[in-house]
């Protein structure tokens, strides 16, 4: 039972991480349309950042952190500008060829900085929350931080789109660009802000993920990348409570999967997970019915 | 004094094919003019064209005596152009209330409030169901949820696209007496229309566009006496 109980615990600490990135994956998608297979090595850009702040030049971890949310709101504006915004009008599949190339690009640019062996991320979080049971179930700060984060991101996200104007404004643009304009909506600044947030979203989700997986490397991001947009689409590409359920799902099977059937079989398993529910249900989890009369 | 709109010798492409030949109009403060035509001849491309989702290679637009070609069409809004376009394109899965405050998007926050008390009393329907998504409304409520969104930016110029598009009669004749009621109370309209007859009858002018050229314009009366109109588009 107490086995079970934490890896349950666990899973929901690394679904909270995974939840962190699918969110941003998944407003990218709402509004701009595109897939953006770059968003995991922002994440590695993110832990990097946080990585010299904290050990190079001896800051104080939530400064790492803000540094990092920083340097990476601005590297996705930038991406967007000079990788994305050009195609605007181009086949979606221009747009995501590009997409794998910024990935590349940022991988080969981190290994090109910062080489390629390996750095130990420092531990920020350590000791334990919780003990329960009597001190046999243990819920570690790490977990705590991951989840109440999570939560979190995902209701102030939730309200932004819904009570803002400016949330408002991107969900008028994620409908129907040429009727957004009509109103005086800027879409090229909306975009840029919802590049600006998911970005922002990386860089945390970046260091909370070293926190589990602490060993740096350039490739670091891309896992954690593709497991989140994994997570995106089981809950409802473009759907914010979506990737929140779908991140926490995928993060409990992957444990589970891991721990109950084989660790060399988990990454199989959850992929296969996905490929079922996408069979069952084609929107994902929480996905978006359009209704509408005729 | 000059026109609120003037559209001078406008030339329209989409990749090849030649949509707008020399189309020059205007439309002054408080009239209600319609462009008609058939399908295909380039109503709504001039529309679009004017409110820059589309861009012509010669010419000149202006609105209240200013060029406006090369604006993007997020800064015209401000300007006092709005447009209700063709298809209604009414934000589907927000709701009816949530549409219209995107109607009032460059308008300061004090004037919303106003703008949809406004609107509702315009549209009683919206009130009704203020808190339904877009989605669930019938085609002829949501032509009035978009010709509400377009007055929430207090337009000097409103364009309507096809208002009447896919409704059946009775609901055409509800819309057509709301833009009579807009008229009246001083908002210029310019009214993009294939039913003729009725477009005609509510307009101080109009024009006739035949594959992209104007063939023949007039008063609203004229046109709907003129022989030839009346065989080509209002049955005989």
């Amino acid at each position: 039972m107490v086995t079970f109980l934490t890896r349950l615990i666990n899973g929901i600490s690394l679904g909270s991480v995974y939840a962190i990135i699918a969110l941003g994956y998944t407003m990218v998608y709402g509004i701009a349309k595109m897939l953006n297979f770059a968003h995991g090595d922002v994440i590695m850009v993110g832990a990097y950042v946080c990585f010299f702040a904290v050990s190079t030049y001896s800051l104080p971890p939530l400064v790492g952190v803000l540094l990092a949310m920083l340097l990476c709101t601005v590297l996705g504006i930038v991406i967007e500008r000079l990788a994305y915004k050009p195609l605007r009008q181009a086949p979606s599949l221009a747009v995501l060829i590009t997409a794998i190339g910024v990935s590349y690009f940022l991988q080969n640019g981190a290994q090109l900085l910062w080489g390629s062996n390996n750095k130990m991320f420092p531990v920020f979080l350590n000791g334990d929350a919780l003990t329960l049971m009597g001190g046999e179930l243990r819920v570690s700060v790490a977990t705590v931080v991951n989840v109440v984060v999570c939560v979190v991101i995902m209701l102030v996200l939730t309200w932004f789109t819904g009570k803002t104007k400016m949330g408002k404004a991107m969900r008028a643009c994620s409908e129907n660009k040429a009727a957004a304009q009509l109103m005086g909506i800027n879409v090229d600044t909306t975009i840029s802000m919802t590049f600006a947030i998911g970005s922002a979203l990386a860089a945390v989700a970046g260091v909370l993920y070293m926190s589990s997986y602490p060993i740096l490397v350039p490739t670091t991001g891309s896992m954690p990348g593709i497991k989140a947009f994994t997570a995106a689409v089981f809950g409802g590409i473009g759907s914010i409570p979506g990737a929140f359920l779908g991140g926490l799902v995928l993060g409990v099977i992957e444990i589970f999967a891991g721990s109950y059937i084989s660790t060399q079989l988990q990454n199989a398993i959850v992929f296969a997970v996905l490929i079922v529910v996408l069979l069952v249900k084609p929107t994902g989890l929480l996905g978006k019915q359009i209704r509408e009369k005729v | 004094m000059a026109a609120m709109l003037e559209v001078n010798d406008i030339n329209v492409y989409y990749g090849a094919i030649h949509a707008i030949k020399g189309i020059s109009f205007e439309v002054n403060e408080g009239e209600v003019v319609t462009l008609i035509g058939a399908n295909g001849a380039g109503k709504s491309t001039t529309l679009k064209t004017i409110s820059g989702l589309l861009h012509s290679t010669t010419g000149s637009i202006s609105f209240q005596g200013e060029s406006i070609v090369g604006v993007p069409p997020h800064k015209l809004v401000s300007r006092g152009l709005a447009q209700v376009p063709e298809g209604r394109a009414v934000f589907l899965q927000m709701t009816v209330e949530e549409n219209l405050e995107m109607g009032a998007y460059t308008r300061p926050n004090a004037e919303i409030d106003p703008g949809i008390a406004r609107v509702y009393e315009q549209f009683p329907r919206l009130k009704e169901r203020r808190k339904q998504i877009a989605g669930t409304l019938s085609g002829g409520e949501q032509q009035m949820l978009a010709m509400g969104r377009a007055l929430m930016s207090s337009p000097k110029l409103m364009m309507l696209d096809e208002p009447s598009m896919g409704l059946a009669p009775i609901l055409v004749e509800q819309i057509f007496d709301i833009i009579k009621e807009l008229h009246k109370e001083g908002t210029t309209i310019l009214l993009v229309e294939q039913n003729a007859r009725m477009a005609l009858s509510v307009a101080d002018r109009g024009y006739v566009l035949e594959t992209g050229k104007v063939v023949t314009s007039g008063s609203g009366q004229e046109l709907l006496d003129d022989e030839s109109v009346k065989k080509a588009y209002l049955g005989g």
